[in-house]
């Protein structure tokens, strides 16, 4: 990996501009109830339903750490390959809203759960790089205000109120739009990887603050904006370019940067200020004396490590090395921890339906699935969670053309027939009759049937010009209606041919 | 360290306490006060001493991941000054 | 005769057992005394009907032998403690209306004991104040006066013990979180126990000041504060700071055997300006625990001094916080709004309205040493302070095993007396220290000042080993024979 990832370079009128990025993402964690209470963490139900006396922050009410929380927020810091602090703690973020009943987020400020990482993203040219985790921490989600269902009235609903979330702050990394939506999509296969986020933006549970400035190539970093709240990644990468471009537009007018909160509109692909946050904030973060610190021996980390299966760049390096896979295939398997155990279990089938090894059968298979199959769900608008044929049905259909059974274009056609109806291969094999004939005998007839009929190109052959054989191959194809076996077909014409 | 009435007005706005203008120079009498008086903790050295965040010395019981709570919408809004369609209700925020 | 309302809850407890009086008959007397007591401004809400209808089922339980030390005693709650059904206000406008729907769990258990609640009596407006001078339900009056002056009962927990000294009640809880027991209880000739933070559950307390707040019985006797303390005690996993480990019965603890232990007498607490009465009372104590076979051991806490101004940073700090939730939100009181007031209007009117003014000072205090630029010279200098108080106790501990001091440098004092709030927070210098240690803590009544009104002595004790503290105490009291009481002048014709 040894192209450099391509710059990206904003042209002003006074020169170019590069850009910088960091990103802070609020990941929902996976779990039943909420991060201090017992309440439910389910999306979608009745207004304030899913609300204890805790999370509406009633007098006299103490928070009480879910445990699952701490063990998934850990589990993440291992798959972040980053430092689980032995000793962390809760402090409280202090300020009015009307969604954050107790007048503070409890949230952890100086003491995180899990210290400094590194995630691996790959470009569309290739290239890999290194973007920085600065930490990783715990922190309870707000309520939510509702401002357009009452003439009057803002409406609020605190069933997200208390719900645990894991903010993960990257290091300002990150120098084009591409590379932070790279990292985004990244970060987004490792929770799902491991379990402890669903990353569904569009629900939000998981969702980015986008920190971006401008700077003259070299220079120090420059005054950043934060857009708060992105939902999803191709939003973050149009916020990154709109902003980029403000910025570049303010400086280059002898303006200077705010310092700000903004907020991206989607339907305008522009970023603008958030009024609500306009004033300057003093958050009196101190530590929450109703909580007592966090703290690990060795047995728990180890014990999240084990329970951690195996991460995307550790699966890609193993379809690539060890299976032979091409690197374009394994990334893309591995970009989905469905598509990469789809694949495993087509392997195991195929592995048990063949007896071939793995290195042998698996870069063909993985070029069918992301060629044909894919071509088949990209048509229909599915994906492979969705597909219609499981892996072993798709097995059987591949053993088919690695024994000789039939041909590849006749797998494309069965492939389709079973897209359409999920029928086994076999069936539809043998009821369309497309088994490749390589019984010899009756191939020899028709070899010399073929021989007979074309004088001049066996003339031809037999002066030295080889090429030849192919039309004759072709004729002997269409002589059993395509199904003949070519590699055998050939084998006999030559013989034939050169003994004569 | 001393609190001029500029002060006062910016921590009562972060405090969300409104406090009428001629009460501000009073008030920030009193807390310079209070002020002066604690300032005498600057006196002792505590460059080597570790903060105290409890007085507990135990390990943080951690809850089972269960739904023990909840589905208690009537009591969570039976003390609201207003609550509408189930939700608390507050003056409209304009974002 | 002794009237009823004049029992300790043993003596009480003795009578139920054997059928001489009923839990129906002791709570009828406390609500008569109540009634007549209404000029002191004790309760804020009286549950007379609740009150009945818990005799009665105490009296059930007697009659079934299921009975516990607290069944069928008498209760007044101090009204920090959420109480279900029953409004609880926290001396605060800004609770009005508030009707919690849940139990605080050491009412809970005191009620699981089958003790009976007469109802919610006033305090300083969230626990702030040494006098009750600062509740929106006006000032409780101390059933003691100094002559024809009318005096403080304390703070907060005024209330608590001035139903506990007009002999409405034979206890109360009480909550401490820089002497709010203690003091009160020396003011009025009561014995009021701080336990060891993480004694008590916290949980459906109304937070003053997380890590120093602690819930605590008030009551006539030692005895009777190791009863009631064994009922209120008791780890709860709804509070993350309670500790798991078993209550003892502090009761049976009560040997009057105290030879041997030693008694510290810290060096640091002999402040300037202290009367020489309550030096006077200090000594005294000294000689009767000598006489008793303790040793006295002069110690040093050499950041005794400090304590007070380190509290008055972290107390309001953690306050300008945990009373953020008062909005006018999701409950009780809010402002009055005028056409095109937004959310910050709701906020910013409801808590100067709903917030009475030493609220307000400490509120502003608070976010001020947590603010930008100013937590590392303030508050977490504080918690500096905090380590080294703890470390002055916890050197004290490996010579001594408990440490005796009086409980506030002076004796009740008229209303408004003490306009300047610095001078209101002395009150508070001999019980703040060990409220920063997290240590439990008694008061006892020990002697009259020559105005005659009831003087408090301290003694200060390990962590959860509130056994050592009430037998150090018991014995003390003994010695003390401390039988006076105030005359009953407020009672209607009295
Ligand atoms: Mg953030
Ligand atoms: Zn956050």
């Amino acid at each position: 990996m040894s192209i450099a990832p391509e710059s990206y370079i904003v042209r002003g009128a006074t020169g170019d501009w590069e850009i910088v990025v960091g990103l802070e993402v609020h990941a929902q964690v996976t779990s039943k109830a909420k991060l201090f209470s017992g309440a439910s963490t389910t999306f979608g139900s009745e207004p304030n339903d899913n609300v204890s006396l805790v999370d509406a922050a009633f007098p006299g009410m103490l928070p009480v750490i879910n445990a699952e929380c701490v063990r998934q927020a850990v589990r993440t810091g291992l798959a972040l390959g980053a430092r689980i602090n032995r000793y962390s703690r809760f402090d409280r973020k202090n300020y009015f809203y009307a969604d954050l009943p107790q007048g503070y987020q409890i949230s952890q400020f100086s003491d995180p759960i899990v210290g400094e990482g590194e995630v691996h993203v790959e470009l569309a040219n290739g290239a890999s790089k290194a973007i920085g985790i600065e930490r990783l921490h715990l922190e309870q989600d707000a309520g939510k205000s509702i401002h357009d269902q009452h003439p009057r009235m803002t409406l609020v609903d605190l069933n997200r109120s208390g719900v645990a979330l894991m903010e993960i702050v990257s290091k300002p990394d990150m120098r084009t739009p591409e590379e932070a939506g790279a990292y985004l999509k990244k970060l987004r296969t490792l929770l799902r990887y491991i379990g402890s986020c669903d990353g569904n933006m569009e629900q939000g549970s998981m969702r980015a603050d986008v920190n971006v400035s401008v700077r003259r190539p070299g220079a120090p970093f420059g005054t950043r904006c934060e857009i708060k709240n992105v939902n999803s990644v191709r939003f973050v990468m149009q916020a990154i370019e709109y902003e980029a471009q403000r910025q570049v537009d303010i400086i280059e007018a002898g303006g200077t940067i705010d310092q700000e909160t903004r907020l991206f509109d989607p339907n305008k692909g522009e970023t603008r200020s958030m009024r609500s946050k306009e004033d300057a904030h003093d958050y009196r973060y101190f530590p929450d004396p109703d909580l007592l610190p966090l703290e690990f021996d060795e047995d728990f980390i180890e014990a999240a490590r084990q329970s951690l299966p195996e991460l995307p760049d550790a699966k890609k390096a193993r379809f690539t090395h060890e299976w032979g896979l091409a690197e374009h295939n394994a990334a893309t398997l591995v970009g989905e921890k469905e598509s990469a155990d789809w694949f495993e279990q087509l392997i195991d089938e195929l592995v048990a339906k063949t007896g071939q090894p793995i290195a042998k059968i698996a870069a063909k298979a993985s070029n069918w699935m992301l060629s044909d199959l894919y071509g088949h769900l990209n048509k229909a608008g599915q994906n492979i969670t969705q597909c219609p044929i499981d892996p072993a049905r798709s097995a059987a259909l591949l053993a088919l053309v690695l024994d000789g059974t039939i041909s590849g274009s006749a797998a494309k056609d069965v492939l389709e027939d079973m897209f359409a109806t999920g029928r086994d291969p076999l069936v539809i094999v043998e009821e369309k009759g497309l088994k490749q004939v390589s019984d010899t005998g009756a191939l020899e007839a028709m070899a010399d049937q073929i021989i007979a009929a074309n004088p001049t190109q066996v003339e031809q052959y037999k002066a030295g010009k080889t090429k030849v054989i192919g039309f004759l191959v072709g004729q002997v194809m269409k002589e059993s209606r395509g199904q003949a076996n070519p590699a055998v077909v050939n084998e006999i014409l030559a013989k034939k041919l050169g003994s004569s | 360290m001393s609190v001029d009435k500029a002060t006062v007005e910016r921590i009562a706005k972060l405090a969300r306490i409104r406090i009428e203008d001629h009460r501000l120079a009073p008030l920030a009498g009193e807390l310079n006060q209070i002020l002066g008086w604690v300032e005498q903790l600057s006196a002792v050295d505590t460059d080597q001493v570790k903060p105290m965040t409890s007085v507990v010395d135990h390990a943080l019981y951690w809850r089972d991941d269960v739904i023990a709570d909840g589905s208690k919408r009537d009591e969570i809004l039976a003390n609201a000054p207003a609550a509408e369609f189930g939700f608390f209700a507050v003056p409209k925020v304009i974002e | 005769m002794t009237e009823l309302t004049d029992l300790s809850i043993a003596e009480a407890r003795d009578k139920l057992a054997a059928r001489e009086c009923s839990a129906q008959e002791l709570t009828m007397a406390s609500l008569k005394a109540m009634d007549e007591a209404r000029s002191l401004n004790i309760f804020i809400t009286e549950t007379p009907e609740r009150a009945l209808a818990m005799a009665e089922s105490a009296d059930a339980s007697l009659k079934a032998g299921t009975h516990s030390p607290m069944t069928g005693i008498p209760v007044a709650v101090k009204d920090l403690f959420c109480t279900k059904g029953v409004r609880t206000t926290a001396g605060s406008r800004i609770l009005d209306p508030f009707i919690p729907t849940y139990e605080s769990t050491v009412t809970a258990n005191l009620w699981q004991a089958g003790a009976v609640m007469l109802g919610k009596v006033n305090m300083d407006e969230f626990a702030m104040g040494s006098s009750n001078e600062t509740s929106y339900y006006g000032s409780v009056i101390n059933p003691w006066r100094a002559g024809d002056v009318q005096t403080v009962p304390g703070g907060s927990s005024g209330g608590s013990v001035a139903a506990v000294a007009a002999r409405i009640s034979p206890c109360a809880t009480g909550t401490d979180t820089g002497g709010s027991i203690r003091q009160p209880a020396a003011f009025t000739g009561t014995v009021g126990l701080k336990p060891t933070y993480g004694r008590c559950s916290r949980f459906g307390m109304v937070a003053f000041a997380s890590s120093l707040d602690q819930a605590g019985p008030i009551a006539r006797s030692v005895r009777d504060c190791a009863i009631m303390l064994g009922a209120m005690a008791g780890y709860d996993q709804k509070d993350s700071t309670c500790v798991n480990t078993p209550v003892p019965d502090y009761e049976a603890a009560l040997s009057g055997d105290i030879r041997g232990l030693k008694i510290g007498i810290p060096r640091e607490y002999r402040v300037d300006g202290m009367s020489s009465e309550i030096d006077a009372m200090w000594q005294k104590a000294m000689d009767w625990l000598k006489d008793a076979g303790a040793e006295i051991v002069e110690i040093s806490l050499p950041h005794t001094h400090f304590a007070l101004p380190t509290y008055y940073i972290v107390a309001p700090a953690e306050a300008s916080s945990n009373l953020a939730r008062y909005d006018g939100v999701r409950y009780g009181f809010r402002a009055a709004l005028e056409a095109g007031d937004g959310l910050t209007e709701l906020y910013e009117k409801t808590r100067a309205e709903g917030f009475g003014d030493e609220v307000k000072r400490r509120i502003l205090m608070g976010t001020y040493v947590l603010s930008a630029g100013y937590y590392d010279a303030y508050y977490l200098k504080a918690q500096k302070l905090r380590t080294l108080i703890a470390d002055d106790f916890a050197h004290a501990w490996q010579k001594v095993d408990a440490i005796l001091t009086p409980t506030a440098p002076s004796a009740a004092f008229a209303f408004g007396s003490k306009p300047d709030p610095l001078a209101m927070y002395m009150n508070d210098v001999f019980t703040v220290p060990a409220s920063l240690a997290g240590l439990p803590g008694i008061s006892i009544p020990a002697a009259l000042s020559a105005d005659g009104l009831p003087l408090g002595l301290q003694l200060l004790g390990r962590a959860f080993d509130e056994a050592t503290v009430l037998k150090i105490a018991d014995v003390m009291e003994k010695a003390a024979a401390f039988t006076a009481r105030p005359a009953d002048w407020w009672r209607k014709g009295a």
